[in-house]
């Protein structure tokens, strides 16, 4: 096999395991929130989700139907030698696990409104690329953009009088007011920037950060907890209806920021949140960052 | 809360005892329709060859596999029902279908097309697709199929198919709608407090 098949080959792999294995830390935290849960329909949600994840594994498929729109984000060395071919690849491996997984045709051509059957079409799937300088590795996440968790993101650009209680309460309400039908319990990942774009993709960086890592600014990861506390507190339990806490985690990337605006996003995870982590050499020897354990 | 399985046609009684919060299970026949499937339904005169009289529709879109002629279910489960909202009433009138299955609740509309033609609205547990396909028994017949898979009038036999929360029963009550109000209850008083931490901006 030479280097671009490998490395085909292996993310098509990749995407099948995200697809039917959670990433170790989402795992660990359902795990506690089944623990400390006390109320009974909340409870039973949960024993269905454990049954589930059993089940994706022994049966081999994906642990919800909606697999989502394939989203990379890819950060590239410069020196990496597939450089110029990764679109094309990741491109193929999308086409190619959509067959073998099987992954749902999520992939409906915008205007010709018709639904492509083949999980792929314009900028579908997603590819996010930042520059690595002076490095011959690729390290990429994959996520599987379901539609339920999707569709109560928001972007918005407040006044700096409304301060980061403003933001809180703009991501509160999302939560309430939508994010309630995006199977919680959530991840939730909160950016604040300087215009409705900067925002909504640091939103959705965040979304992609560990669940339980803290934003390095101190001021950040207390609002993070302080954040994920108070949303817990509102007494919204798994899938919506009550329970203990909805809320997996609370996750904020950063930016400055114009005088004048206050960007603020919020992007959504759902409790089946299929994302991995993934890193290439130059040999396109792999290593996974958040399966522990699992060789492809 | 009472556990109990209904099993399809269903009827008025069957349904006219369901409170909110109770969890039932199906038994019989299951058809997914979705957006595009309840545009159709409503809007353009087509008919499926199924009958819903006192049938049950899943909002879903699954995951299909053929395996010679047969399709076969590999994954399946429910999408968010609030995207129905704007036919599921006349639905239910046109078709007589006696549970609609879903995730999350449905709104003001849906809850008087409950009342009216005495039917409920329950919620599956999101994202427990293999839970769910594992109580497909098989795929009968597969309508629409030029909608695309998701959106396809899949007709199945399911066994036990379940837990299934009632969200919304015969006498209109609405345990979304319920619960939403108490959240933002609590959400208030939780940002109160929590806006007191966050003065980070200076002046
Ligand atoms: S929100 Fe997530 S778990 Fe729920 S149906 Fe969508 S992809 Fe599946």
């Amino acid at each position: 096999m030479n280097t671009t098949e490998k490395f085909l080959d292996t993310t098509v792999k990749f995407i099948n395991l995200v697809a039917k294995v959670l990433p170790d830390d989402v795992v660990e935290r359902l795990k506690e929130l089944r623990e400390n849960e006390t109320v009974a329909m909340s409870k039973a949600i949960y024993d269905s989700m454990f049954e589930n994840l059993d089940k994706a594994v022994s049966l081999d498929r994906p642990i919800c139907q909606d697999t989502g729109v394939i989203q990379f984000y890819v950060r590239v060395g410069t020196k990496f030698p597939l450089i110029d071919e990764i679109g094309d690849l990741l491109y193929k491996a999308t086409l190619e696990a959509t067959e073998t997984v099987p992954l749902r045709h999520n992939a409906v051509e915008t205007f010709v409104e018709k639904n492509t059957g083949t999980n792929t079409g314009k900028k579908v799937p997603y590819i996010d690329y930042e520059i690595v300088p002076n490095s011959s590795n690729l390290e990429m996440d994959v996520y599987m953009a379901g539609g339920g968790c999707s569709l109560p993101g928001r972007s918005t650009v407040m006044m700096p009088s409304a301060g980061y209680e403003g933001i809180a309460a703009f991501v509160a309400d999302t939560m309430v007011n939508w994010g309630i039908n995006a199977c919680p319990p959530l991840v939730i990942g909160v950016g604040i920037g300087t215009c409705v774009a900067s925002a909504a993709k640091l939103a959705k960086k965040a979304s992609l950060r560990r669940v339980g890592s803290r934003n390095p600014e101190p001021k950040a990861a207390e609002m993070e907890e302080a954040l994920e506390k108070a949303l817990g507190n509102i007494g919204i339990g798994a899938q919506g209806l009550p329970g203990k806490s909805g809320v997996m985690c609370v996750n904020i990337e950063n930016m400055a920021r114009h005088p004048s605006a206050l960007g603020a996003a919020v992007s959504f995870g759902c409790w089946a949140h299929r994302r991995g982590t993934i890193s290439f050499d130059k040999n396109m020897d792999y290593t996974l960052l958040d399966h522990k354990g699992v060789t492809l | 809360m009472n556990n109990k399985i209904l099993t399809t046609p269903i009827s008025d009684e069957d349904v006219k005892s369901l409170k909110i919060g109770d969890i039932v299970y199906l038994n019989g026949t299951l058809v997914t329709c979705r957006d595009t499937g309840h545009k159709r339904r409503v809007l353009s005169g087509i008919v499926p060859r199924t009958d819903l009289k006192g049938g049950a529709v899943f909002h879903a879109g699954p995951i299909v596999k053929k395996v010679g002629d047969k399709w076969e279910m590999v994954s399946i489960g429910p999408t968010t029902s609030m995207r129905m909202e704007k036919f599921e009433k006349e639905f239910m009138e046109i078709t007589g279908a006696k549970i609609i299955i879903g995730k999350g609740g449905m709104g003001e509309k849906t809850v008087r097309g409950c009342v009216e033609n005495k039917a409920v609205h329950a919620v599956f547990p999101g994202g427990c697709a293999v839970v769910a396909a594992a109580e497909v028994l098989e795929i009968t017949d597969a309508e629409w199929l030029d909608l695309g898979m998701p959106e396809a009038f899949w007709v199945m036999e399911v066994k036990e198919f379940g837990p299934l929360i009632i969200s919304i029963d015969t006498e209109g009550n609405n345990l979304f709608e319920n619960n939403k109000e108490i959240y933002k209850e609590s959400m208030e008083k939780e940002m109160a407090e929590l806006s007191k931490k966050l003065k980070y901006m200076n002046y």
